[in-house]
């Protein structure tokens, strides 16, 4: 695996669970000693859900999350790519992808070991496709899940589903990117696709699986900048009926 | 027709009444067949004059029933309006008996009673822009509107040049069509340039085809400026100082109508004029983001004189007429002198006396243009905006809707929607585009075509798809976008009214902070509103609304630099407002009427430049974008910026110097393009573009969206179009918009070229005293797009300077989990370490960019 930076991008490394993790600007995770990257939520093909209901989105999100895709692929170079579920944006997704399209996802994935978590959106694996699908995966101390899972870990996770962002206030006002949360137990990651929004880091959802604080890392052009969080605070009953779902919603509308 | 026929001839004797010259050459007008617009002050007797014809046709008329009886539509801009307008018919319409009935249709109009009036449709139908779309849009509607004789439009200058009016223009083209016989009637509040007004009436587009009768005098207003006692501000909007003046006024007067020019502003007044309330006088507030009962409520209260004043908005600029308000004041500067007197206009609605109001400036600056304003006034000159073509995401709603009403050859709305003034002008290309658009999104990518949502028949006819897809068209009705807003709800209790979505995500439990003139503080957000208790305490907040603030009229501005430079005009100007230019004489130099003063002067470690543009906010936004890429690429390390309605300030590490290089004209072609499409303002634009063509839905048929979904994707799929597809009919629609809709960037042109050659250029030793205004201004910027990871940047350096260098990622990690047990297992925990002998990782956090590190 290519730990050689490509020009101007500069990963910063996590260690989780005795495990040295790189986080990379553009929204994923490699784990050089398994040469493994891992990618969260991609929504493939969420424009064309859209369009089905009406709404005609422009048909190019797909193109550009792969080639987005692609670019972290040459640089890191991988022998192995972890999805980490809602990767097409619902179960028929991968049926309505575009010929083109679907050459560069082959062609992204040759010679590469493909695992596709399931998640909510795409709870089948996708047809047509390489690669093993899975409802989650543990390798050594790290388990791939969809989903965060509350309370207890053993011993550490890496999750998608949430699409975290943040605002970093600044003098001119806060500027808000999407954004990995992590602290010593969990990484979640930040949603990969193009047509994928953001629930706030502070949203009980997320801030509730980090009980103790967390650390937000928001993507830069070039680099990440580095938050802290404090620990929650106790909220009135009222905030914790904004469940899981809901905040998830937000970003995956028609889901 | 020298005088009315009777019964109305009678009706208006009995009452004491003659018939004013206007209301007859209406009914002139009228006979002739011809479509008319009507130019009026306020109190006029201009919504009679209106209606005055249908009544006159319809008294003789057979009482007809079923489709077709409808005989006279009346639109305005405001629901309210149109409630109030049938309650007046009403009283010639019972008084003589006449075999007529009036009903409004508004989406508040309960289900059963549409249903009813479209079986049996009323002789006159009061209704919104939106309603009218909707009824035109149902298969019917041709035999509905087949009988129809005239179109009354009111307000019609509030209308036209928006997107209302444009969807407005359209549903008249149409109706043209499905009623070729029906004239139009216009009635409008004093313009300074008719014409556009006239050709937006007309049935062809063009304004000789419209009569106008235009109604001069009334008497002129009396306006004064009123100054706060003691220190005259430097800075500042809210012109709170002058609140012991303006409730002083109030309990002298007998209604008083306070006019604000921001809803938090409005909040402020209100709670600062409660606070001197000793008499506890009934003063009311009234804005946009209360609820609707809220505002009717206050409305009543207002109309049956319980009240003695109100603090408004511009959400009372417009609607039900108060005879009994008989004082009008304006705190904060009026911005435009057609604004201006729309809102003095509120004060006194009988023509023949003076409407009465007072301007209350909130700085030095606002003093100066309240004189401009004034003179103005005196001279009766008004500023008004060039006509705007009519928007493509209107046109794209348009078409939809008149498919869901009948299949159409697309050359024959072609020609139709050309009919339209703001769509005169519209090439062949942009319809065609904005149709392939609607039918299946029009991309060069063609993978949506078995989703589309028209189809073309083997004769050309264009078919809607389904029923679904008309269903999701009229939910989505309309022009109008807000931004996304939450409910503000007293826990246990009502809805107070609405913020927006980002005031609320600033708020942490137990924040305190003002609206609805309340303190309030905020509980939690639960899944449609956002909590509060009342009785907030401490410092309170405010919520402010994007986009709220008007810049200044071009107009007006040109005076406001005639004043500063013209010495003999000063004494307009109250005495410390003449000293302070008097000081700015000696210690730099006087703005000049034709030319560019800017100024260079060294404060606090930095570098400012401060331009005297005079062109309004949002031109000098732009223009301090444009400014300050060159200054970074001229190496004098630009940190930040700010504009004012007069001003544009800059501050750099180093000084500027080679001034006239940095206001070049070519400053528009070189960055402009660039800057523009990565700037707010067209994203925003975007935005609204998108929900507008229907892109993005406000409602989806069976999910009741909550707003704040709404927006998230518009950046993201603006992002996406503009690297695959830039020249899409969404973008050049957002470019056409920004560039022409906007104005400011033509104001940014009209900088320059004063500038060129005539830039004088002060290198001072310190601050102005122009100067001082500006540098206490609220609301700095910092320019968009790459800045933002620069200011990232530095805010991340700053938080790690707090936290100390060394303890990053699994370090911080350590730290933020320390004191937590170990589970059994869990073995790699990674402990604190005290870094001292470790190294900072400079991969990671660098240094900020060098031009931030010299601040």
């Amino acid at each position: 695996m290519a730990t050689s930076m490509h020009a101007g991008m500069t990963p910063a490394p996590l260690h989780i669970a005795g495990e040295r993790l790189m986080l990379d600007p553009a929204g994923l995770l490699a784990w050089p000693a398994r040469q493994t990257l891992v990618v969260g939520d991609l929504h493939l093909e969420k424009g064309s859900a859209f369009a089905r209901a009406g709404r005609f989105l422009p048909p190019y999100d797909t193109r550009e999350t792969l080639s987005r895709l692609q670019l972290a692929l040459r640089r890191w170079r991988p022998a192995r790519l972890i999805a980490l579920g809602d990767s097409f944006h619902d179960a028929e997704g991968s049926r309505r992808m575009a010929a083109e399209d679907a050459a560069l996802l082959h062609r992204l994935l040759a010679g590469i070991e493909m695992l596709w978590v399931l998640g909510n959106h795409d709870p089948a694996p996708p047809a047509g496709l390489p690669g093993t699908a899975v409802e989650e995966y543990r390798e050594g101390r790290l388990t791939f899940r969809h989903e965060a899972r509350r309370g207890a870990l053993a011993p550490a996770e890496i999750s998608g589903h949430f699409h975290p962002k943040a605002t970093m206030p600044t003098r001119c006002g806060g500027v808000t990117r999407p954004c990995f949360v992590a602290d010593a137990w969990r990484v979640m990651l930040p949603a990969f696709g193009a047509y994928t929004g953001g629930l706030d880091a502070g949203d009980p959802a997320i801030a509730g699986l980090f009980p103790r604080g967390a650390r937000l890392f928001l993507l830069g052009r070039d680099r990440l900048y580095s938050l802290p969080t404090g620990p929650v605070r106790a909220r009135p009953a009222a905030a914790a009926t904004g469940s899981a779902k809901d905040g998830a919603a937000t970003d995956t509308g028609a889901g | 027709m020298r005088t009315l026929p009777e019964p109305f001839a009678g009706w208006f004797a009995a009452r004491g009444w003659t018939p004013r010259p206007h209301q007859l050459a209406l009914c002139r007008a009228a006979a002739a067949g011809e479509s008319a617009l009507l130019i009026a002050p306020t109190g006029g007797g201009k919504t009679l004059a209106g209606f005055l014809p249908s009544l006159i046709a319809l008294a003789d008329r057979p009482r007809r029933a079923g489709p077709g009886a409808l005989h006279t539509l009346y639109v305005s801009p405001l629901k309210a309006l149109a409630v109030d307008i049938a309650r007046n018919l009403l009283a010639p319409v019972e008084a003589l008996g006449l075999p007529i009935r009036i009903e409004t249709r508004t989406g508040d109009t309960p289900q059963n009673r549409r249903a009813r009036q479209k079986e049996d449709p009323p002789e006159i139908l009061l209704t919104t822009p939106e309603s009218l779309l909707l009824l035109l849009s149902q298969p019917e509607a041709a035999t509905y509107f087949a009988g129809l004789g005239a179109v009354v439009v009111d307000e019609i200058h509030a209308l036209a040049g928006s997107k209302r009016g444009d969807q407005l223009a359209l549903a008249l083209s149409r109706l043209a069509t499905l009623a070729p016989a029906a004239r139009r009637v216009g009635l409008s509040a004093t313009v300074a340039h008719p014409e556009p007004l006239r050709a937006f009436l007309s049935p062809t587009g063009r304004a000789g085809d419209v009569r106008l009768i235009q109604v001069r005098g009334g008497a002129p207003p009396a306006l004064s400026v009123v100054l706060p006692e003691g220190h005259l501000p430097w800075g500042g909007h809210m012109g709170l100082a002058s609140a012991p003046e303006i409730y002083r006024r109030i309990e002298a007067a007998r209604v008083t109508i306070v006019f604000v020019n921001t809803r938090a502003q409005a909040e402020l007044v209100f709670q600062a004029l409660w606070k001197l309330n000793d008499a506890v006088l009934p003063i009311a507030l009234h804005h946009g983001s209360l609820t609707i009962e809220q505002r009717r409520k206050v409305e009543a209260a207002m109309a049956a004189g319980r009240l003695r004043g109100v603090v408004a908005t511009a959400s009372l600029d417009l609607g039900i007429d108060w005879g009994d308000v008989d004082q009008v004041i304006q705190v904060g500067a009026p911005k435009g002198v057609a604004r201006l007197l729309q809102r003095v206009g509120r004060a006194n609605h009988r023509m023949d006396e003076p409407s009465r109001a007072m301007l209350v400036p909130a700085n030095r600056f606002e003093v100066v243009e309240c004189a401009a304003a004034l003179e103005a006034v005196r001279h009766e000159e008004l500023d008004g905006d060039a006509p705007r073509p009519g928007g493509l995401d209107v046109l794209a709603q348009h078409i939809l809707a008149m498919a869901c009403h009948a299949p159409f050859r697309p050359d024959d709305l072609h020609a139709e929607v050309t009919r339209a003034a703001p769509y005169a002008g519209l090439s062949r290309r942009d319809f065609d585009d904005v149709l392939r658009f609607v039918e299946d999104g029009g991309y060069a990518l063609r993978v949506y075509d078995r989703f589309r949502k028209l189809f073309r028949d083997a004769e050309g006819l264009v078919h809607v798809r389904d029923q679904r897809v008309a269903r999701q068209l009229r939910m989505n009705l309309g022009t109008i976008v807000e931004s996304p807003m939450v409910k503000v709800r007293l826990r246990g209790g009502p809805v107070l009214g609405e913020v927006e979505e980002w005031f609320v995500s600033t708020l942490e439990p137990g924040d305190n902070f003002m609206f609805a003139g309340q303190a309030l503080r905020f509980e939690a957000l639960d899944a449609m509103s956002a909590v509060v208790s009342r009785g907030g305490e401490g410092e309170l907040r405010v919520p402010t609304y994007a986009g709220s603030r008007m810049p200044l009229s071009t107009w007006l501005a040109a005076r406001v630099r005639e004043i500063l430079h013209e010495p003999r005009k000063w004494r307009l100007l109250p005495a410390p407002v003449q000293d302070w230019l008097r000081l700015q004489r000696r210690r730099s130099a006087l703005p000049e009427k034709d030319g560019l003063l800017v100024e260079t002067f060294p404060r606090g470690g930095r570098w400012f430049m401060v331009a005297y543009c005079f062109e309004g906010r949002l031109a000098h936004q732009t223009l301090g974008m444009l400014v300050t890429k060159r200054m970074e690429r001229a190496g004098f390390a630009p940190l930040g910026y700010l504009a004012t309605d007069y001003v544009l300030a800059t501050w750099s590490a180093f000084e500027p110097e080679g001034i006239e290089a940095l206001f070049e004209e070519d400053l528009l072609g070189e960055d402009l393009e660039e800057w523009m499409a990565e700037s707010s303002m067209l994203r925003r634009t975007f935005r609204n573009i998108a929900t507008i063509a229907g892109l993005i839905e406000k409602h989806h048929p069976g999910h009741e969206k909550r707003p704040r979904q709404m927006t998230m994707n518009a950046d993201l799929i603006y992002d996406v179009l503009r690297k695959h597809e830039p020249d899409h009919i969404l973008l050049r629609a957002t470019r056409q918009e920004a560039a022409g809709g906007l104005t400011d960037v033509a104001r940014i042109g009209l900088v320059l070229a004063r500038a060129r050659g005539r830039i004088r250029h002060m290198r001072l030793d310190r601050v102005s005293p122009l100067a001082v205004p500006a540098l206490i201004e609220e609301g700095r910027e910092w320019v968009a797009g790459g800045a933002e990871d620069a200011l990232l940047a530095e805010a991340a350096a700053l938080v790690e300077e707090v936290t100390g260098g060394d303890e990053i990622f699994a370090e911080t990690l350590a730290e933020v989990t320390e004191g937590i047990r170990v589970r059994a297992g869990v073995v790699d925990t990674p402990r604190h370490r005290h870094g001292k002998e470790r190294p900072r990782r400079a991969r990671f956090v660098r240094s900020a960019p060098k031009s931030l590190n010299d601040a």
